[in-house]
């Protein structure tokens, strides 16, 4: 039987494989109903309020790994109308409660 | 003397359709009603019933499940008593009316009249996951997750799994439905190749206990073909022993699991001692 699965000929593992993943996702999902689309509408609400941004100029990526998943959220702020040098990140806490 | 009983009740489902719900509900409620039980199945695929022609009783309809729902009927009217034993009954579907007929109040006073009556209450479910499949599962003590070594099946079988963990009434009241897993049209030496997931691949994917692992055989096409569960149509061949050893284990008995064979040389003798 190991015999087989060693030289590759079943492709039994293969869907073994293709199950554990999507299965995976499907029980986060069913748990976590559009967790992506509740983040993207957060995390913009919270940096609209500081530097402004053009909605179409966001990704967000979620790369769910067995042990670990990531959560990469890029956002383009143009120099022009956003704040000078370092971007919305120079903006401290201390200036949002000044508005 | 009024003996009065108290059934458990048990859907046998799947979410994804053609993998043995139907035979297998046939299958397990003969082989209980042989052990003794008293056995109702009852037949949820309205508008698309086939219990009815599975065991043989097709030409005895009269009323329904709906027609009982609706008041039309008293529900001993509409039970059908099985020609081969007498403490196996049948609960048709009705044919002509939409699965929104079946109402979850309906359904609940059926179950409860049929639980004083009987020991057992095998709820055939549809495929898919709506209103027929869900109130098929709605009172359900334990089910039985029909599964094939397939792809596609194991992933219907995980969501409905996941149904029965939250849509349920047992659920709904915080506790948690019995669940286990047949394994049915299980070809050994194609798993033994490698090219088909393996009993072990099935049961750490979906991680529920196993009660039986039922192979492919053409004795379960044969069986249906005449209208007879195959568990007293051709009670010695191996998906009919296969059925009543998960039957017994229903029952709560503890019997080894036979794991078909996956030589094919060793599977093939199987048969031939059968046939002898």
């Amino acid at each position: 039987m190991k015999l087989f699965k060693l030289f590759g000929r079943g492709s039994a593992p293969v869907a073994r494989e293709r199950l554990q993943i999507l299965l995976a996702h499907e029980r986060n999902a069913l748990h976590q109903p559009d967790l992506l689309g509740v983040l993207r509408e957060e995390i913009l609400a919270l940096i609209s309020r500081h530097v402004s941004f053009d909605p179409d100029k966001v990704q967000i990526k979620m790369d769910r790994g067995k042990s670990v998943s990531t959560l990469a959220v890029d956002i383009e702020i143009p120099n022009s109308y956003g704040v000078a040098g370092g971007g919305f990140l120079a903006r401290s806490p201390a200036g949002a409660l000044a508005q | 003397m009024n003996d009065k009983k108290s059934a458990r009740v048990l859907v046998v489902t799947s979410g994804k359709g053609g993998v043995g719900k139907t035979t297998s509900t046939a299958a397990l409620g003969a082989a209980l009603a042989h052990l003794g039980e008293k056995v109702v199945v009852i037949d949820f695929d309205v508008g698309l019933r086939n219990l009815d022609l599975v065991m043989g009783a097709e030409r005895r309809v009269v009323f329904d499940l709906i027609n009982v729902i609706h008041g039309v009927a008293k529900l001993p009217q509409a039970l059908i008593r099985d020609k081969r034993l007498e403490n196996l009954h049948l609960l048709p579907a009705s044919q002509t009316r939409d699965k929104d007929a079946l109402t979850e109040d309906g359904v609940a006073k059926v179950i409860a009249e049929l639980r004083s009556k009987f020991d057992w209450i095998i709820c055939d479910s549809p495929a898919g996951i709506e209103r027929g499949a869900t109130l098929a599962m709605r009172y359900a003590d334990a089910a039985i997750i029909v599964t094939n070594p397939e792809v596609s099946s194991v992933r219907d079988s995980d969501r409905i799994i996941g149904l029965l963990d939250s849509k349920t009434e047992k659920a709904e009241r915080g506790e948690c439905v019995d669940k286990q897993l047949l394994i049915t049209r299980y070809h050994p030496w194609r798993a033994a190749r490698g090219e088909m997931l393996s009993i072990d691949d099935v049961l750490e994917i979906l991680s529920i206990p196993l009660l039986g692992i039922v192979p492919e055989s053409e004795e379960v096409l044969r069986a249906s073909n005449v209208g007879s569960p195959v568990t007293l149509n051709s009670p010695l061949s191996s998906p009919a022993r296969a059925y009543f050893e998960a039957a017994r284990r229903l029952k709560g008995e503890t019997i080894p699991m036979y794991v078909p064979s996956e030589s094919r040389g060793i599977f093939n003798k199987l048969f031939g001692r059968k046939a002898a």
